[in-house]
């Protein structure tokens, strides 16, 4: 669907040799929208996918009503949501520009439907948070942006929509940005982006149009091209959780996996959970050839220079070692028609272990709207709160905020096999052994330099004077 | 360090969707249609294995209304790769005569694809389905999970599916349930074609125009391969410089007129015409939203 790449082409004069060429290096950007069914999500979206190119034509054909593209028509692809005229489920639209491309999930923006936003939200870069200028702020708007920042999602756009109801009014667009900042302040979104727009008349879709001389910045397909994400998760420390173990004779031996986060490059020394043996990376095996450095998230084959026993589940990582424990807090989603049940029987699913599970209480529910916590036993679908997760065996893993593949999980049902909800962990429990120990070697590691011993003095007095000057290392 | 490139973002996305239906289900099978998509599947699947061999076997389900370069092409193809073939058709349908013409297409298809497919699955006794299937092909597609449930009778749930978030499949099953699974669910038709150029990925000749005898009718172009697909009052043979924008049987998939003969031309040719591939198929077009139906029963 790179259509959009050139202005209509005839493939005479359209050189696709320089065009494969630039395709190579196309970067992609995953992002989410959320919006209520009456904030003209699908209609802005649609226009996207138009005004990129991005729709066929033949679907185009299916979408004329009237004689005019009804936008929406594009993206309601379901029967049921066609009768009922609204988004049910999240759906994934691709486009493409010369410069990126594209994944969308579109999710739908009623209440019931928290888990969907999740759902998007989970693989998302970006989020388009739409909200409606003439009705103004909303309780909706508030939850897309905390379920979106709860995910973890590090750019925003705040797509004030419908400007042409409110005349393009400056002090309207004004008003809601004064209204919405503090909040967005407050659950911790850093990089966000207020933009007027029209998505039916296309007013700082695609193109700026002539509504708006008061509103300078750049519009939403630019932005989207240009905003320049990181990729976070390359500079955390180096985590690969083994899917596989690939044997094909007695001679090779390589544990397949996606790096979840880091580098890795032969010689570098890991640490392999739970045996906690230590070894060094011989070779990165790919099908293309053996690789001098790998990245996430690439899916690569590690052998090691030692026979250590890894199988499936196990975790390969370098420089600051995960956290290990069987109790651990969590953020949760939920999912389940099913109430969470603190006497039921679930699996965590968490990197590449699925492990036996149960939750040992839930701490508090959250307040989306208001981002109060309220005293809560359970947690009803798409409700969001903190709870404790005991499992049967250690599982090892970084906070959600650090790490979001070795800090996410789905629990599951055992009796129905249901997706029940979809967790963010937290740390490990607080006050546990286990939380204490986590504390201590992450402590020492920090304040031990890399490669030498921790000698204590017999003498206390002299002991405590070493570990003083550690602590102090460390809270420096 | 750079970023990865859409495609190398997406191939190793799709090898670890791979890896982890290899590793989570009991016996897993790869459909395989011999068209771009599943060409592109399998070298995804070499990758995530390698230095191993592919762990799983290949099913095609067999109409037995395939073009016969298709036929040959994957017979050669499974045997360069040494993986296993599992070729399934319903036999007994076909012995009574099912034909498009004779049943119409939808029910057709209904008999020597979905029935097939279904009792090809449960005679293997698979509990997972690598199926090729993006979701840009089909707006009903656009909403399907990349772990799609399928309940004890092979059928699909729109409306009560599996959330999906991270990288976390939820691949429990029981008994007689199963998951199809489409590791290529985030790719576009584009970055097929691309990767299948980078890569340089053996596809069936039929992709590239040739001048080929050709049935036309209105504007159809139907390549005569079987009996039962006759000339009808205004109908006419003409050689033709076409190709095939995607692979069905011979009888409902239509040409499309084109001098792309190599693989730039091809993608260039996409580029210009702009039509959905699913355009010349004839089979998406029985009645509104006739795709969701068809796999709500089965279809993949």
């Amino acid at each position: 669907m790179s259509a959009a790449s050139v202005e209509q082409p005839s493939p005479q004069s359209f050189d696709v040799e320089q065009f494969l060429a630039a395709e190579k290096s196309k970067g992609l950007l995953r992002l989410t929208t959320a919006g209520s069914v009456d904030d003209g999500k699908s209609t802005l979206i649609g226009r996207l996918l138009h005004d990129a190119k991005g729709a066929y034509e033949d679907q185009l054909k299916s979408a004329i009503r009237g004689g005019e593209i009804d936008f929406s028509l594009l993206t309601d692809g379901l029967r049921a949501e066609r009768e009922q005229g609204i988004t049910i489920d999240v759906a994934y639209r691709y486009f493409a520009t010369p410069k990126r491309k594209f994944i969308l999930a579109d999710t739908p923006g009623h209440e019931q439907y928290t888990r969907n936003m999740a759902t998007g939200a989970s693989t998302a870069e970006l989020a388009i948070i739409l909200l409606d200028a003439h009705r103004g702020l909303t309780t909706q708007s508030r939850r897309h942006a905390f379920i979106a920042t709860l995910l973890g999602i590090p750019y925003f756009v705040i797509a004030v929509n419908k400007m042409d109801l409110v005349g393009y009014d400056q002090e309207v667009f004004n008003r809601i940005r004064a209204e919405f900042e503090p909040f967005l302040e407050r659950i911790g979104a850093k990089n966000y982006y207020f933009l007027p727009l029209s998505a039916l008349k296309g007013d700082n879709v695609v193109e700026p149009g002539t509504h708006m001389p008061w509103f300078q910045g750049p519009c939403l397909l630019e932005y989207l091209e240009t905003v320049e994400t990181e990729n976070r998760s390359m500079h955390a420390p180096f985590r690969m959780a083994v899917q596989r173990v690939v044997r094909p004779d007695q001679n090779f031996r390589g544990y397949a996996g996606q790096i979840g986060s880091g580098t890795i490059r032969p010689g570098d020394e890991v640490l392999a959970l739970p045996s906690g043996r230590r070894t060094k990376v011989r070779r990165v095996v790919t099908f293309d050839g053996d690789l001098e450095m790998a990245h996430s998230p690439m899916s690569v084959t590690l052998t090691l220079a030692d026979e250590i026993d890894i199988s499936r589940g196990d975790m390969i990582a370098s420089g600051t070692p995960p956290q290990t424990a069987k109790t651990f807090d969590a953020t949760m989603v939920w999912f389940d028609a099913h109430p969470l049940d603190p006497a039921h029987d679930y699996l965590v699913k968490h990197t590449s272990n699925t492990v036996a599970a149960r939750v040992d209480g839930v701490r508090h529910m959250i307040n989306v709207a208001t981002l109060d916590t309220e005293p809560a036993a359970s947690l009803a679908m798409n409700e969001i709160g903190v709870v404790r997760i005991a499992t049967a065996k250690p599982l090892f893993f970084d906070p959600y905020r650090d790490n979001r593949v070795s800090g996410s999980f789905i629990l599951i049902d055992r009796k129905t096999n249901h997706t029940a909800g979809a967790g963010m962990i937290l740390a490990a429990a607080e006050g546990s052994l286990e939380d204490a120990a986590n504390r201590l070697v992450r402590l020492v590691r920090a304040a031990v330099p890399k490669g030498s011993q921790l000698n204590l003095p017999s003498d206390d007095a002299q002991a405590i004077e070493v570990v003083r000057g550690l602590l102090k290392g460390v809270l420096r | 360090m750079s970023r990865l490139s859409h495609l190398q973002a997406l191939e190793a996305e799709s090898i670890h969707i791979i890896r982890e239906v290899a590793s989570e289900f009991q016996r897993p099978v790869m459909l395989y249609s011999i068209g771009k998509d599943s060409s592109v599947m399998i070298r995804l699947a070499q990758k995530a294995f390698y230095p191993g061999p592919i762990p799983f076997p290949l099913l095609h389900v067999d109409t037995t209304y395939k073009f016969k370069e298709m036929i040959e092409f994957r017979d050669r193809f499974a045997a360069e790769l040494g993986v296993k073939l599992i070729v399934h058709s319903n036999h007994s349908a076909l012995a009574a005569g099912a034909n498009p013409f004779r049943l119409g297409t939808e029910r057709c298809c209904g008999l020597l694809k979905t029935q097939a497919l279904l009792d090809g699955l449960r005679a293997g006794g698979f509990d997972a389905a690598f199926g090729g299937a993006r979701r840009d092909e089909e707006k009903s597609r656009a909403k399907e999970r990349i772990y799609s449930f399928r309940d004890s009778l092979g059928q699909w749930d729109p409306k009560n599916q599996r959330p999906e978030l991270w990288n976390l499949f939820n691949s429990r099953v029981e008994p007689g349930e199963s998951i199809r699974v489409f590791p290529l669910s985030n790719w576009t038709e584009m970055d097929v074609w691309q990767y299948i150029h980078e890569e340089n990925i053996p596809i069936v000749p039929l992709n590239f125009a040739k001048e080929r005898k050709m049935l036309v009718r209105g504007n159809s172009l139907i390549l005569p391969e079987l009996d039962f697909v006759k000339p009808q009052l205004g109908d006419r043979f003409e050689v033709v410089k076409c190709r095939m924008r995607s692979l069905g049987c011979s009888p409902c998939t239509g040409a499309i007129r084109s001098e792309a003969d190599t693989l730039p031309k091809i993608i260039a040719e996409l580029i210009a015409v702009r039509n959905s591939e699913r355009e010349n198929r004839v089979i998406d077009h029985d009645r509104e939203g006739s795709m969701e139906l068809k796999k709500r029963e089965g279809y993949f």
